[in-house]
């Protein structure tokens, strides 16, 4: 009788083959599994090396110091040999302020640096509403960025003790009552204005009180008149300030109180300053116009409806370039001769305009993405129209259209160089063109777009980035 | 039907506009400031600097204008102006004159509705082209590829010099001046054709200038200058005779230096009547005394503005050619100031 064996306790799992693990394997796996594959690896290592070894030299032989190309040139000769090239970032080094402010005023550099660092403190409670962590991380970044930059950019102690002020106060809000950190967005869009262009403290508080005015206005009358009667009668109620008012109480106020910063116009912006501010500004109109675009399209009101669709048909068939020569060239016909209307104003309306229009379908594919139920549901509930769009619809709808809605703003932001189509000085073509234009620098090509190339794509890929990041933390579905 | 009606309002404003805009010259003083019309940027003639003080040839004319009406050189706006939108600026009256190497042909002086007032630079299409090539006249040039810049009157001159001569190129059309440059360095072209201004400021930031001639034909007139709208012809008289009076100082040996010291002494009677010493001239066209004085102070004479912005002796080194004055063979030549 043969004694059976039985094995007691398991066996050591075994290392797989050589073959089937490992980098060799990967490799084989995914670069040589077929005699296809086997061609275009070749020709991608091929092309790859071709690139490499073109360009490496030319980013090797970088010259940083130098005062013209000529310049440049001599240098790499004298430590390549004769004929090697070599990048000439010495241009970035001599003109880098004007790639980023344009011609605005080297000693108040301090002001553009202070708006973009405040943007992100007015942004926050936007992107991460609520997550105390999040916001303080933010916020600290903002107090770092600044404390390093605005010595830098000239500012005085007196400004620089503000904004130490200000950043504790942001900092103490976020962590007792985030939700009160939306306040300092709301002022934010008057703070950056005053920051930006300078003048008189008293402009923007003005131009904000007229949105109390409409607030004041609303209250009183809608329990009266109905939400949409008593919100039109706020807003011609506003206007009325803004165009009357507010003029005489400013000029009294800084007659009284002279507070203000230089005057800084509007033809010394440029560079990522002037794309930053219209981008920005275009930005975050188009969301809130769009939305509404959006809704009266889906509207039952007949005319509404045929508003918005004569307005997003007519914006997506025109040509950005259209619209913006309409807003150097075309407006000045229109308006009384001698009427400034501000150039950088006038196309950031349109750019505005243009955005909204291409929003408004993006979140009009969102509304029709969600199941009639929802609608139906909201009814059922007994909501009226604006809380079941507020509650219910929108939330879903905003969160299926965040990737085209972000890449919409992605382009959106990269348009903005087409300004340079009207005489501004966006920084990839109206910059580069005046550098250019300098005979020490001109002949340079690459550097220059190089430069501004990096910085988009760190601006652009870091929208992209928190787009992934609010898709994943919004995912609610079992997909 | 709707277009014809648009294009006439258009029209119709523009009309309204032209004569609404009745007194630039009263606009600009009681601005006390002039809007000159820009380029975007180009080597010589009018960009900004690293600290975005505007400089150049246009640029000074523009000066020279501010200091003449309003006494104060500094007291100009630039405003960058591109191919596209320069005229319109200048209708639209964004700008009050328009200082951008533009071009005087029949069609901008008439249906334009604008008016050259004077030229402050001749300039003319010429080609450039590698020494090694074994060219020496541009007739020379059949079967070249020839790098040229789309949608300017050079793309036209070169089809009707080629056409004319019997010879035959293929063009490589390029955006801009910088496009140009490097594909013709590439080897993209054997032949590059601009003014012949822009070639010799390219060539001079070449690597290896030395190995690229600039061919002895000139191809078109370019005669370049100041532009102002129709109809405002006091406007027109100031900034005209603001030139002359550049002209005429060189002419007269007044420069920047000596023009208080020549005011002081001279006995030559259209100096006098130049510089505001006798004549009364520049209240006849609304202007100060010392206006022509004021101007050459600020900025120098021609000549001076010439050499300090694009003359021998600068990296860009024109030589004064058909920009001499007339008694040294060339075509600058003012009509007597009295």
């Amino acid at each position: 009788m043969a004694e059976n064996f039985v094995r007691s306790q398991m066996l050591p799992p075994e290392a797989p083959p050589a073959s089937q693990s490992g980098a060799l394997s990967w490799v084989r796996e995914n670069l040589f599994s077929g005699p296809l594959n086997t061609i275009l690896t070749l020709l991608g290592l091929l092309s790859l090396y071709w690139l490499v070894s073109s360009s490496l030299p030319w980013w090797l032989n970088s010259v940083w110091h130098a005062s013209s190309l000529g310049e440049c040139r001599t240098i790499v000769a004298a430590s390549a040999g004769e004929g090697a090239t070599g990048a000439c970032w010495a241009v970035i080094r001599e003109r880098w302020h004007q790639f980023l402010f344009g011609f605005y005023p080297q000693d108040s550099y301090w002001r553009p640096v202070l708006a973009l660092g405040l943007l992100f403190a007015a942004l926050a409670p936007v992107l991460f509403a609520g997550q105390k962590r999040n916001l303080a991380i933010i916020l600290g970044c903002v107090a770092v960025f600044l404390l390093i930059t605005l010595p830098l950019g000239g500012a005085g102690l007196v400004a620089g003790l503000l904004v130490a002020v200000l950043l504790a106060a942001l900092l103490a809000l976020s962590q007792s009552r985030p939700q009160g950190l939306l306040w300092f967005t709301a002022i934010y869009p008057g703070l950056c204005f005053w920051l930006l262009w300078g003048g008189p403290i008293w402009t923007p508080i003005a131009a904000l009180a007229g949105f109390v005015v409409l607030w004041v206005v609303f209250r009183l009358l809608s329990p009266r008149i109905g939400v949409p009667v008593a919100a039109g009668v706020g807003f011609v109620a506003a206007v009325l300030w803004w165009l009357f008012a507010m003029g005489p109480v400013v000029g009294t106020l800084a007659g009284l109180l002279p507070m203000g910063l230089p005057k800084v116009n509007s033809d010394q912006f440029g560079g990522f300053l002037l794309a930053i501010t219209i981008g920005v500004t275009a930005i975050s109109c188009s969301l809130p116009i769009g939305i509404l675009l959006a809704l009266g399209r889906q509207s039952d009101m007949i005319i509404v409806k045929a508003l918005s669709v004569a307005f997003i048909e007519f914006i997506r068939g025109v040509p950005l370039i259209t619209l913006l020569f309409t807003a150097s060239l075309l407006l000045q016909y229109f308006l009384p001769p001698g009427t400034n209307f501000d150039i950088i104003l006038r196309v950031i309306i349109l750019v505005t305009l243009f955005a909204s229009a291409y929003i408004a379908e993006v979140i009009r594919g969102g509304l029709a993405a969600l199941p009639r139920g929802q609608y139906e549901a909201a009814d059922a509930l007994g909501l009226d129209y604006w809380q079941a769009q507020r509650l219910i619809i929108l939330p879903q709808a905003l969160k299926i259209s965040i990737p085209g809605i972000v890449s919409s703003f992605i382009g959106l932001f990269k348009d903005t160089t087409l300004v340079a189509f009207v005489g501004l000085m966006d920084p990839l073509k109206g910059v580069t063109q005046i550098v250019r234009a300098d005979i020490n620098w001109k002949g340079i090509y690459w550097e220059p777009y190089i430069f501004v190339g990096a910085i988009f794509f760190v601006i652009c890929f870091s929208m992209s980035r928190y787009s992934m990041y609010l898709e994943r933390k919004l995912k609610t579905d079992h997909r | 039907m709707k277009k014809s009606v648009f294009l006439g309002t258009l029209a119709a404003t523009t009309v309204l506009a032209g004569v609404a805009f009745g007194g630039t010259l009263d606009d600009v003083k009681k601005r006390g400031e002039l809007i000159c019309g820009s380029n975007t940027g180009l080597t010589g003639f009018g960009m900004p600097d690293a600290n975005g003080n505007w400089v150049g040839f246009d640029v000074d004319l523009c000066r020279a204008i501010a200091a003449a009406v309003l006494g104060d050189a500094t007291k100009v706006k630039f405003v960058p102006t591109t191919g596209e939108t320069r005229f319109t600026a200048l209708q639209s009256g964004e700008v009050d004159v328009l200082v951008r190497n533009s071009t005087w042909t029949f069609s901008r002086d008439t249906e334009l509705a604008l008016d050259f007032v004077a030229v402050n630079y001749y300039d003319g299409q010429g080609f450039m082209v590698k020494k090694d090539l074994g060219v020496s006249s541009a007739k020379e040039l059949d079967g070249a590829t020839v790098c040229i810049q789309t949608g300017t009157t050079t793309e036209l001159n070169l089809a009707d010099f080629f056409k004319q001569n019997n010879i035959s190129y293929t063009p490589v059309t390029v955006a801009d001046d910088s496009e140009a440059q490097r594909q013709y360095l590439a080897g993209a072209c054997d032949a590059y054709t601009t003014d012949a201004s822009g070639l010799a400021a390219s060539r001079a930031t070449m690597p290896d200038a030395a190995n690229h001639i600039i061919l002895p034909e000139i191809i078109s007139k370019e005669p370049l200058g100041p532009v102002v709208r129709h109809g405002d012809n006091n406007w027109g008289d100031v900034v005209r005779w603001t030139y002359f009076a550049l002209l005429i100082a060189e002419e007269k040996g007044v420069t920047k230096a000596n023009v208080d010291e020549v005011a002081a002494s001279t006995a030559d009677e259209e100096v006098k009547r130049l510089l505001g010493v006798s004549g009364d001239m520049g209240p006849k066209i609304g202007l100060s005394n010392d206006a022509f004085k004021n101007a050459i102070k600020a900025v120098g004479n021609y000549g001076e503005i010439f050499a300090a912005n694009i003359g021998e002796g600068t990296t860009i080194n024109l030589a004064r050619g058909l920009n001499a004055l007339w008694t040294q063979g060339g075509l600058q030549y003012a009509p007597p100031l009295r």
